[in-house]
């Protein structure tokens, strides 16, 4: 049984399509990454997943419940990190998370509670009043509150956006523990390298729609595989051989007509790529091989 | 299956949040009842008896009591709410798997109990200035649970419906502050003219007040039987659109 079931998720606001016809299946105890640009429709299926949004047509289950039918079942079983810096003001650090555990029907949690305290470093927080808090602080109590209740699902919806490297390292160390533990975690983050780093499979939406899903090692090497970055000398031809240009990935600066990135799927293909430059007169001033990482498939694909 | 832990958390949460305020949710509005009773009781008591052998300043006790059970209970689930919607935080009440019923009664009982203890401030802090007689408590808790009860959902259905202060102001402004001003709470409604007359026997508040007050008089406007009919149906009718509001995620779940 599938961690969560997403089956062509159809939802429009008015005149735009913000999802149009999603299907995904997420397994248990993958770390799952949702990218694509702002506007993709990322935190509108997660609204919808966790039930703060209505779909226009399709079904969502979690581990086999739908989240509208039996929505009892569908939350108990997931919590989600929203995106917003969200807390209540009236209350502490401690009073926010037992009441959190208690809407999930869960009295008594002090010991897990201080234990999710101690691994997200809000311990010395635990009497302060949110308004006290910092961001980062804050962003800390928003993860623990979506744990409160040992959810198998974890969604975190940009958790890392805009917070230091204490954070993030504190916030994955324990998030990849609850992987390990067999909890499923679904990402969504801007940092590609995050993403890259932590996530064992890979969605992109684009326009509400999915237009990359596999595996991140297979993306990597099946969209972009390596690339060659090539600086022309000015001493001679500094236009790219028309036989190269299907290949082409990007100038890398743009404001520098001699420098390109090159695709390349096969590190055999190099040499024939270096003798297409030298039949057409180019001279190599400077030459790179890199190895693609999610950054660029990613730009490949939006761009695409 | 139902989830009395979420409820019971949620409820308490709400409490909670006016008793973390208790100056500015309890002792103002029991402050603001004392000065209306200290004014209008000092200006009126020899000019107006509503009651034969009933003193005004005795009259005008349960009404100010009624009146400010009645707007507490509506500040309280209207202010959380639209708080929560403003700030963001009511997404900690969306995503746990509490039904309708269970926010419904939470916010609703907790208004009540705002109500409640407003109401019970405002009579201690006023009985003493008058010779008040208690014919039939019944009718007195009765009426305050059903006001209560009534206006916490009225409160609930405009913290879901406004989206800005300022329409919840509006609401509470032209609405709930003129139906309790002008529900019998200084006068009885035999004094007003006939067209006033005709038209406060549509507010559902009169009921309530006249109600209550019988209560302690033995004496109202209308028969209180009449009353309480009234207002059960108004609450049940309010609860109804209320349950429907958040069953459909109305202004909640986009």
């Amino acid at each position: 049984m599938a961690a969560i079931q997403i089956s062509n998720i159809q939802k429009r606001y008015q005149s735009l399509q913000a999802l149009g016809g999603v299907s995904l299946s997420i397994e248990e105890g993958e770390f799952f990454g949702l990218l694509g640009p702002n506007g993709a429709g990322k935190t509108t299926l997660i609204s919808i997943l966790a039930g703060l949004n209505r779909a226009d047509a399709g079904t969502i289950t979690v581990q086999g419940h739908d989240v509208v039918t039996d929505y009892r079942n569908a939350r108990s079983k997931l919590g989600v990190v929203p995106q917003e810096l969200v807390f209540d003001p009236f209350f502490t650090v401690r009073e926010t998370l037992r009441m959190q555990s208690g809407y999930f029907g869960i009295k008594n949690n002090d010991k897990w509670i201080d234990e999710i305290m101690e691994n997200l470093d809000l311990t010395n927080k635990a009497d302060a009043n949110m308004r006290a808090l910092s961001g980062g602080m804050k962003r800390r109590v928003l993860v623990a509150q979506a744990l409160v209740h040992k959810p198998p699902v974890i969604v975190l919806d940009e958790p890392t956006a805009g917070v230091d490297v204490e954070l993030r390292q504190t916030l994955w160390k324990f998030i990849a523990r609850l992987n390990r533990d067999g909890h499923t975690i679904v990402l969504t983050t801007h940092y590609l390298e995050e993403a890259q780093a932590l996530c064992n499979r890979i969605a992109m939406l684009k326009q509400g729609k999915v237009v990359a899903l596999d595996s991140t090692a297979a993306l990597i090497k099946r969209i972009s595989g390596s690339q060659l970055r090539v600086t022309l000398a000015s001493s001679g031809n500094v236009a790219l051989p028309s036989s190269l240009r299907d290949k082409i990935i990007t100038h890398e600066t743009p404001s520098d007509p001699r420098q390109f990135i090159l695709r390349v799927t096969d590190y055999g293909h190099v040499e024939s790529m270096l003798c297409e430059f030298r039949l057409a007169g180019c001279v190599i001033e400077d030459l790179q091989l890199l190895q693609a990482d999610l950054e660029d498939v990613f730009l490949q694909i939006m761009e695409g | 299956m139902t989830n009395m832990t979420g409820f019971n958390t949620l409820l308490y949460k709400e409490v909670l949040r006016f008793w973390k305020v208790a100056t500015q949710t309890i002792t103002a509005p029991i402050m603001t009842a004392l000065l209306y009773l200290l004014i209008f009781g000092h200006v009126l008591e020899d000019h107006v008896q509503v009651y034969p052998g009933v003193r005004y300043t005795a009259f005008l006790v349960p009404g100010l009591v009624m009146m400010s059970v009645l707007q507490n209970a509506f500040a309280n689930s209207s202010s959380s709410l639209i708080q929560s919607k403003i700030t963001g935080n009511l997404v900690f009440v969306l995503l746990p798997p509490l039904s309708h019923w269970e926010i419904f009664g939470a916010y609703v009982l907790a208004a009540i109990l705002r109500g409640l203890a407003v109401g019970s401030g405002v009579f201690i802090v006023t009985v003493w200035f008058a010779n008040l007689s208690f014919v039939s408590p019944l009718w007195i808790i009765l009426f305050a649970l059903l006001g209560a009860a009534m206006l916490g959902t009225m409160g609930l259905i405009a913290g879901v419906w406004a989206e800005k202060f300022d329409q919840l102001a509006a609401f509470q402004n032209f609405l709930i502050m003129p139906a309790t001003f002008l529900s019998g709470v200084f006068y009885s409604i035999h004094s007003l003219p006939p067209f006033w007359l005709t038209l406060s026997r549509f507010n559902p508040f009169f009921y309530m007040i006249d109600g209550f007050r019988f209560g302690f008089f033995g004496k109202s406007d209308v028969d209180p039987l009449h009353s309480l009919i009234i207002v059960t149906v108004f609450f049940i009718l309010l609860a109804t659109i209320a349950l429907q509001m958040l069953k459909r995620g109305y202004k909640l779940r986009h």
